[in-house]
């Protein structure tokens, strides 16, 4: 399963990787921790609607120190601030937008993701965790594409791709596209189809650090 | 001449009865009507349903209502935090039950009771443990599940300036679940950073009508 020669993406590498594949114009939530990194990224010049489901819409980044303002927060709870022509609106509007099929794009991070495109996100299901799910559960079902990123594999070498998730599922066959730090992988009817790998890895490298079938590169 | 103030925070909380449902505001702590609970948790009131967000952050708001043993269930999506570390205590000792929903189906169940809707169909949570023993049904070639409506005997919830109808306008990201909760409570309670004059808020810009709301109170100063 171990690669002895790896070549990976860093995190950061991964997240303008994401940046990559968010077109100007696009409603954008991005997920707690990891996917934060995605702002980053993202070019001044395109604009892009970045999306927190606690109320806003036109995040912006974090204030200077001494600036932030406790009722202007992200999901996280994190201080932001609001870009010009950006909104608040109230959880009912919030949650309509990411229920509703508004948002273009969101980007998640995952414990598991399944070769069918179930995500596994919200909980470990270890009997003495105690369970917290958020927005989760409404974003992945409820993006026009919902992309996760995350390591390949877990800190002790498990592949975080899988053929079905043994945690608890976050949503059904929601997931469009998996960026992690050996490969992009989109989930296909066909199966998950390799568009990328990280430079020096071979396709029965990554097929190796994979507990699900991949489909080859299409040259 | 109708007036919804209250001089006093300590009246604005006064009938909240034992096990009494009640809605907080906020997320996290923005939003949170910090006075309102502190007037509730010297009230006395105990056996409380509690429907927020999280479960409280910190040592002040609805953490110090936890930590004062005053609620027996509460209905959130997210309580566990760094900083949930009174929740964390009740629920591995077995002293709250928890009902946790998704953040999407809390306000949508929510603003549900407060529009007069008996349940609804929603794809949030299908096919997961959130959707055990839940009514599901096929619509148009997708999986719904059924969901209830929440309402409350009260909600505390926390605006910038509020008049003598009770009309609302917020701040910020503080805005969150206040308007929803105050449409799906019998008794919203609304902790006002200044009660200014009618008249005084913009028509166009008022986000909660005065409808929502029976109680204005002003911060202390």
């Amino acid at each position: 399963m171990t690669n002895p020669n790896p070549s990976r993406y860093t995190r950061e590498q991964i997240a303008a990787r994401v940046a990559q594949d968010i077109p100007e114009g696009a409603y954008v939530n991005l997920g707690i921790g990891l996917p934060t990194k995605v702002a980053n990224y993202l070019p001044a010049e395109r604009e892009v609607f970045l999306h927190s489901e606690n109320g806003l819409l036109g995040m912006g980044p974090a204030p200077a120190p001494g600036e932030e303002d406790d009722d202007l927060i992200n999901a996280g709870k994190q201080p932001v601030t609001l870009l010009v022509g950006g909104a608040y609106f109230h959880h009912g509007d919030s949650f309509a937008m990411m229920r509703g099929g508004h948002l273009d794009i969101c980007v998640l991070g995952a414990f598991q993701v399944a070769a069918n495109g179930d995500l596994a996100n919200w909980h470990t299901g270890a009997p003495d965790a105690i369970p917290a799910v958020g927005g989760a559960m409404d974003l992945a079902i409820g993006a026009k594409q919902v992309f996760v990123m995350m390591d390949h594999q877990t800190k002790t070498g498990e592949s975080k791709i899988v053929e079905q998730c043994s945690y608890p599922l976050t949503g059904v066959a929601c997931v469009n596209r998996i960026y992690t730090d050996l490969a992009v992988l989109d989930v296909t009817p066909a199966g998950l189809a390799v568009r990328e790998m990280a430079p020096g890895l071979t396709f029965e490298e990554l097929q190796a650090a994979t507990a699900a079938t991949l489909l080859p590169p299409v040259k | 001449m109708i007036d919804k103030t209250f001089e006093s925070i300590e009246r604005a909380v006064a009938d909240i009865h034992d096990g009494a449902t009640v809605m907080i505001g906020g997320f996290g702590n923005a939003g949170m009507p910090a006075a309102l609970i502190d007037a509730l948790i010297e009230q006395g009131a105990r056996e409380l349903t509690i429907v927020n967000n999280n479960a409280g952050n910190g040592d002040t708001g609805l953490a110090a209502l936890l930590a004062a043993g005053r609620v027996r269930k509460i209905i959130c999506s997210f309580p566990r935090q760094a900083d949930s570390q009174h929740f964390d205590a009740l629920y591995r000792a077995g002293k709250i039950e928890l009902e946790l929903t998704p953040q999407g189906n809390l306000a949508e169940r929510i603003r549900a009771a407060g529009a007069g809707i008996g349940g609804f169909f929603t794809p949030t949570g299908y096919g997961t443990l959130l959707a055990a023993g839940k009514e599901t049904r096929e619509i148009n070639g997708r999986m719904y599940v059924l969901e209830s409506p929440i309402h409350a005997d009260f909600a505390l919830i926390k605006a910038l300036h509020g008049d003598r109808w009770g009309n609302l306008v917020y701040r910020k990201t503080a805005r969150n679940f206040g308007p929803i909760m105050a449409m799906a409570a019998k008794v919203t309670v609304a902790q006002v950073q200044k009660v200014v004059a009618l008249g005084e808020l913009d028509p166009e810009a008022i986000i909660t009508p005065g409808i929502f709301v029976q109680r204005v109170v002003q911060e202390a100063v």
